[in-house]
């Protein structure tokens, strides 16, 4: 299945892109994908934890299991106002 | 629509209130010349656009669940920002005050907690960093994580 990665802010520009499409396995959760994607930018690795996590708009935790067609991005700290 | 990239006109925004309404309580964030002693000369706002309108959306639902008797307005900007610029407004009319008061308090805060939002500040010597609220730092450059306790 593909899933649709979306970078913001700090992560936006530790990742060096905007948004990618991922090829994941089936059965895939939310916190499996973070962990890929800290193993790919260092940067990220130094998060402590997983960040927050949206799927297709909502918050979600890291056990939901991704679908085809996600729209998914990890956010960093927000500072609306 | 929650979002926008043009200035915010609060002047609009009052004339919302209903015949009934007996206080209006408006809330506006600006932009600020300084943040933690550094001075800042404009603030860039990068928004999840249709998370950021979902997630104003649900705390808009909210208040009105909490607060029944409540009008809320909720905008919020996007883009780059100078020093006194508007970058979020808050209006609640209510019958009577305390409820006017409330709602918009509690609109505010949740907003700042949820909505994705993020600022990037600008500095006079030609640097930048975004503002991070909980202190896990990413800086510019560096390893990243958890500075600055």
């Amino acid at each position: 299945m593909r899933v649709n990665l979306l970078y913001f802010a700090s992560f936006r520009e530790a990742s060096g892109r905007a948004e990618e499409a991922r090829e994941l396995p089936e059965g895939t959760r939310v916190v499996d994908l973070w962990r890929r994607v800290a193993r790919e930018i260092p940067r990220l690795a130094a998060f402590p934890t997983m960040p927050p996590a949206a799927v297709n708009h909502e918050y979600v935790g890291g056990d939901t299991v991704l679908r085809d067609g996600d729209e998914v991005a990890f956010l960093p700290p927000v500072a609306g106002g | 629509m929650y979002i926008t990239f043009n200035p915010i006109d609060v002047g609009p925004l009052l004339n919302e209130a209903r015949p009934s309404d007996g206080g209006v309580c408006v809330f506006l964030g600006v932009v600020r010349n300084e943040n933690e002693g550094q001075p800042t000369i404009s603030i860039q706002y990068e928004v999840y656009g249709p998370m950021a309108e979902a997630e104003m959306g649900r705390i808009a639902r909210q208040i009105a669940e909490e607060w029944p008797e409540v009008r809320l307005i909720l905008q919020h900007r996007a883009g780059k920002l100078g020093v006194g610029e508007v970058s979020v407004a808050v209006v609640a009319t209510a019958p009577h005050r305390a409820e006017a008061f409330a709602a918009c308090r509690a609109a505010i805060d949740r907003v700042k907690v949820s909505v994705p939002i993020w600022k990037k500040e600008f500095h006079p010597d030609g640097s930048s960093a975004w503002v991070d609220p909980t202190r896990n730092r990413l800086e510019d450059g560096g390893a990243g994580g958890l500075g600055e306790t």
